[in-house]
């Protein structure tokens, strides 16, 4: 395969040094992996081959060569999940609020609004109905494109009520999820969308009805300790980083290397906390068998 | 369980203090100065040190007040980790009757950055959950400073329902920074085993009172906080993440100036919270916080659980229970539109 002539610089190896190794390793769910880049061709960011652009999308942002899973926006992934035409988005209003008057460089109220202009969402959640290969489902899908998939108050709200619609009607429900967790500048009211959508979730349950969870890259803190553990099934897209801590801050405080893999989707399927690792075209197939076991 | 030990004996000082301890001393000294006992001179009958005291004693009160009146979140922060703040094991051992602790999580561990176990408070029998910080310096390294492993959440679940099933109302105590990032945390499911948590705690059919006696660091914190009744401490903290962790992300380097405006940012007071709906009571503490008068700390404690646990008792059928606590859950956050 053609290779530019312009490598980047290697990331440094790592080593047994103990005092050194832990600042090699870069948290991936800070840097975020970017989605398909613009511009004719492109280089992939695993196998480093140059690939058209247009083929790889039509490969639902699947690199043709190695099969690196890039990351796609929530608009896309409807369009490559459900039946076309059948996504009904529901709640698309809800808009989030500062109660904290949250300010950092620049105030949270600047930063989710420059979100919408680029995203064209209010925040970083879609919901709605749906059918997928024919079978009736809720889903919700976050979006990486708005503030890398934090949750905040609407997330968190659009979940539950996205859940509470999937109990009701008795459907399935599907949670595309993603992101760093909890968003911080809504603070305590992000870590009480942990507890509410767990609670949602929980009378899912006792009516009877099916969730199942698919974990994209990246999905970890609040979101992935709350509803992306708890599917009835857990799918996961071949090699996303699922975790709790990001590996920069595990590394800082073990002084030590991190094993080989450590918390991608191979590595959780091996330690037991996932189902399936499935590849993105077979995802359609997936869910609509586990629905034909397990649905209504 | 950990033997709690007498209070904390060490120097350490919080910077915001140093005038109020200055003070302290001198007081003290004065006292000394004035008991025939303690005096290496004796007691020289010419010397009238009452008035100096009194006045000493008046200041100091002032000065007290003026400074946990107006008590900024990062110091609100720096008090809740103030090494002679009661902890779990020392509220226990203050007014926890015949604490029956119970170990491990019947898979992998028992962590001892968690505490459970039966016990009678006031009237109540009940299961009691706390984090464990350590009380010494072998302590804290063993349960990593109040930081809980899976197999921690799994053990307090584990004693929660059995607690579901014998009808025992059960109180969690919240003190942590957060859960353990490691490598045998993650391999073992921190997140798998705090999402657990929350989703049985939604729905588990006895009361549940949560009180935040020091840290609520986050997923750490709610792994064992989803409540009927969830209270902070007046100079405890709850949020997202640490006030250091936020300024090292935020403002990219954490240090005392970043963690300050952290914490003002994320708003990690009681109070606060309590406004943002995120908590629903405030347990005032003595004047000073609770690690100058620790025994006015217990007896307020002691008091708000069993008047929660009394009220919470009414609920005659556990569904109503938990149908209640669900309506709590769900009106968490704010939003617009
Ligand atoms: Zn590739």
């Amino acid at each position: 395969m053609a290779k530019t002539t312009a490598d980047p610089k290697p990331a440094p190896p790592l080593t047994g040094d103990r005092r050194r190794t832990w600042k090699d390793v870069k948290d991936p769910s800070e840097s975020p992996r970017p989605g398909v880049p613009e511009g004719l061709w492109q280089k992939c960011p695993t196998c480093e081959a140059t690939t058209y652009r247009k083929q790889v999308e039509d490969n639902l942002s699947v690199c043709t060569e190695c099969d690196h899973h890039y990351r796609v926006g929530a608009d896309t992934r409807v369009s490559q999940l459900v039946d076309p035409g059948s996504f009904e988005p529901l709640w698309d209003n809800l808009s989030p609020m500062d109660p904290l008057k949250f300010v950092d460089r620049i105030t949270y109220k600047e930063r989710y609004e420059k979100a919408q202009k680029q995203t064209g969402h209010n925040d970083a959640l879609l919901a709605g109905k749906a059918f997928i290969k024919g079978r009736g489902v809720v889903i919700a899908i976050m979006n990486t494109d708005f503030m890398m998939a934090s949750m905040g108050s609407v997330v968190g709200e659009k979940i539950t009520r996205a859940i509470e619609l999937a109990t009701d009607l008795d459907r399935p429900m599907i949670i595309l999820c993603a992101g760093g967790g909890a968003r911080m500048q809504e603070a305590t009211l992000a870590v009480s969308q942990m507890i509410k959508t767990s609670a949602a979730l929980a009378r899912h349950g006792d009516a009877g009805g099916l969730y199942i969870s698919v974990l994209t890259d990246p999905t970890t803190g609040g979101t992935a300790a709350s509803f992306a553990m708890l599917g009835d099934v857990i799918l996961a897209e071949h090699k996303a980083m699922i975790g709790f801590t990001g590996a920069r801050v595990i590394a800082n405080t073990v002084r030590q290397e991190l094993p080989e893999g450590f918390q991608t989707a191979e590595f959780l399927l091996e330690k037991g906390f996932v189902d399936r690792v499935v590849h993105r075209k077979d995802l359609r197939s997936e869910i609509a068998i586990i629905i034909d076991y397990a649905g209504k | 369980m950990p033997q709690a030990s007498d209070a904390y004996t060490g120097t350490f000082e919080l910077e915001f203090e140093r005038p109020l301890l200055a003070l302290e001393r001198q007081i003290s000294e004065l006292e000394a100065q004035a008991d025939p006992n303690q005096s290496a001179v004796g007691l020289d009958p010419k010397l009238d040190f009452t008035a100096d005291l009194k006045k000493l004693r008046q200041s100091h009160t002032a000065m007290l007040k003026k400074i946990y009146k107006g008590l900024g979140a990062w110091n609100t922060v720096q008090v809740s980790r103030h090494p002679n703040r009661p902890q779990t094991v020392d509220y226990i051992n203050a007014f926890v009757k015949n604490f029956t602790e119970l170990h491990g999580d019947r898979f992998y561990g028992d962590d001892p950055a968690i505490i459970a176990g039966f016990g009678r408070i006031g009237p109540h029998k009940c299961c009691i959950i706390g984090h464990h910080k350590g009380k010494n310096v072998k302590e804290k390294i063993a349960c990593h400073f109040g930081c809980a492993h899976p197999e921690g959440y799994r053990k307090a679940l584990r004693v929660m329902k059995l607690a579901e099933k014998f009808g025992l109302p059960v109180v969690t105590l919240v003190d942590t920074p957060g859960a353990y990032p490691g490598i045998g945390s993650e391999e073992r499911g921190q997140a798998e085993a705090i999402a657990v948590n929350l989703r049985e705690m939604s729905r588990l059919k006895v009361p549940i009172v949560s009180v935040v006696i020091g840290e609520g660091g986050s997923g750490g914190a709610i792994g064992i906080g989803v409540a009927d009744r969830l209270a902070m401490l007046q100079y405890s903290w709850y949020s997202v993440i640490s006030p250091e962790g936020c300024a090292a992300i935020l403002w990219k380097i954490a240090n005392p100036e970043n963690n300050a405006k952290a914490a003002d940012a994320m708003k990690v007071r009681a109070q606060d919270n309590l406004k943002l709906g995120t908590i629903d009571d405030v347990i005032p503490e003595p004047m000073g916080s609770a690690y100058r008068y620790r025994q006015q700390m217990y007896d307020t404690l002691e008091k708000y659980i069993i008047e929660r646990l009394r009220e919470l008792k009414r609920f005659k059928k556990p569904e109503n229970l938990v149908a209640k606590r669900y309506q709590r859950l769900r009106k968490l956050g704010q939003i617009s539109g």
